[in-house]
């Protein structure tokens, strides 16, 4: 397994997107540290960025890469090794790709600028959104035979988790406005994993007392520890279901 | 050492493969002869573990090839179009090959260099022509010694220098007591190779012989005019 990640790995380093991935990363966190005098304000730019690029390269990048390495996989395939061992290290290459070019263009800078229990929560969660879409994506492509197809859906997925789901979550709220829902919020936001990790950075940062009473509500549970745990469990689960399905699919593909 | 037991598969409404069995010993140097989209290829395909057969089930040496991946160490394939990524150079992919298959007997380089691709190790696989292609599939087909070979179509898109090599390293093999699979079209080039013939024609498996039975059979020495004495027969 450890010779497919690093054929893997070797060829997503050749293929130089996840460079300027990392280079894109590094600039916008180093000039937004620099340009906003403001911490909390620079916080939340960063937030913003890592919650909305994060998992749009995650995914885009993961599903094209997937389908231009068909050639690879067939020949991977009709070798002595076991598919589930050929379609987790193609993940596990990817992910740490993406992970390390987050780690060096977020993390560092974070860490430099502001370092404390925010950053660490921000660098985690987008570590954590970048495990997950990189599952996402690894399920839709092994899920449509179609290229273009394969590359809409990764493109959909994203629109759908991070802007149509808040849409939904508003509708909602306005249409049952009567009804105290602030509960519910809780565990509708559990169902977009970019919800998660933005309730539950934006909780550390001043501003969560602006949200009024759902604010509240939501750091009762977000604020806590117990709170945090069942986040990253259900972040977990986030990544690890779409990855389980997918590797069932790819096991019983044909290639 | 092969054994297909009912296999059918269906690619949405078309039925690639109609309840074939087909038992294949060691030794033996069968050619999978049919019209184009008879399911020559999905058959090894299925062989191999990459289709899944709907129903049916395929042994390899006694194992179910289902839950068992180790038996692909024993067979070379040789793909019909040898797809492989773009931007590995043939050094790079055969160094990535022998890393993966881990094998710890000798290894048979004749194929790389009867073919000269020891003097292109530095060229990328996108700029390969496709009979460099192939001449690079079937030196990888031949690299770990297998005990069977999979050859689909293996002399399609060669020159008939690289043809005449290949066959004779084929024939080589063949005298070392392989089990020796081939598909092909061309039928005058197998003539002196093969000594089974399987027909399939619609994802059906027609005959199983062996060359005696058939010239016996059709009364032709020509394996070419046998099978066309057969397939007349069969449209008639």
């Amino acid at each position: 397994m450890k010779k497919i990640i690093k054929y893997v790995l070797v060829d997503i380093i050749q293929n130089r997107i996840v460079l300027i991935y990392t280079l894109f990363l590094l600039v916008t966190s180093f000039s937004v540290f620099s340009l906003e005098d403001n911490s909390s304000k620079g916080l939340l730019s960063m937030l913003n960025v890592s919650i909305l690029i994060v998992p749009l390269v995650s995914l885009v990048f993961s599903t094209i890469y997937v389908y231009n390495s068909a050639e690879f996989l067939e020949l991977l395939v009709s070798q002595p090794l076991p598919r589930k061992k050929i379609w987790l290290s193609l993940y596990t290459g990817l992910t740490a790709a993406l992970m390390l070019a987050f780690l060096v263009g977020v993390g560092i800078p974070l860490f430099v600028y502001e370092p404390g229990l925010t950053a660490v929560l921000m660098t985690m969660s987008g570590l954590f959104l970048t495990a997950i879409f990189v599952a996402i994506a690894l399920l839709a492509s092994v899920k449509t035979r179609d290229k273009a197809k394969g590359i809409g859906i990764a493109i959909l997925l994203w629109l759908y988790f991070s802007i149509l789901f808040d849409g939904l979550v508003l509708f909602l709220l306005f249409q049952f406005a009567d009804y105290p829902l602030e509960k519910w919020m809780v565990g509708i936001s559990s169902l977009n994993p970019v919800d998660l990790t933005r309730v539950m950075v934006l909780l550390q940062l001043d501003i969560s007392a602006m949200m009024g009473y759902t604010g509240a509500v939501f750091k009762d549970f977000f604020g806590t520890d117990l709170g945090r745990i069942i986040t990253g469990l259900f972040l977990l689960a986030w990544a690890i279901i779409p990855l389980w399905i997918s590797t069932r699919l790819f096991h019983k593909k044909d290639l | 050492m092969i054994i297909a037991t009912n296999v059918s598969k269906r690619f949405s409404k078309l039925q690639v493969l109609d309840n074939i069995s087909l038992a294949c010993n060691v030794g033996e140097c069968i050619s999978l002869i049919g019209p184009n989209g008879s399911g020559k290829t999905t058959l090894i395909k299925c062989i191999l573990g990459m289709v899944m057969p709907d129903s049916g089930f395929i042994t390899f040496n006694g194992k179910n090839i289902l839950h068992d991946w180790n038996f692909r160490s024993q067979i070379g394939y040789m793909p019909q179009i040898g797809r492989y990524p773009d931007n590995m150079t043939i050094g790079n992919l055969l160094s990535m090959m022998k890393d993966i298959r881990n094998h710890h007997g000798e290894l048979d380089e004749d194929l790389v260099f009867a073919f000269e691709l020891n003097s292109m190790l530095q060229k990328k696989m996108r700029t390969l022509s496709g009979g460099t292609r192939q001449k690079v599939s079937a030196a990888l087909a031949f690299l770990f010694n297998p005990n069977v070979l999979i050859l689909d179509e293996p002399t399609a898109g060669l020159d008939p220098v690289a043809t005449e090599i290949l066959k004779e390293k084929i024939i080589k093999e063949k005298q070392k007591g392989k089990l020796i699979f081939i598909t092909s079209h061309v039928l005058s080039e197998l003539d002196d190779l093969v000594t089974q013939v399987v027909f399939m024609q619609e994802g059906k498996l027609v005959f199983h012989k062996s060359i005696e039975d058939l010239r016996e059979y059709t009364g032709e020495l020509k394996l070419n005019k046998a099978i066309a004495k057969i397939m007349v027969k069969q449209t008639v």
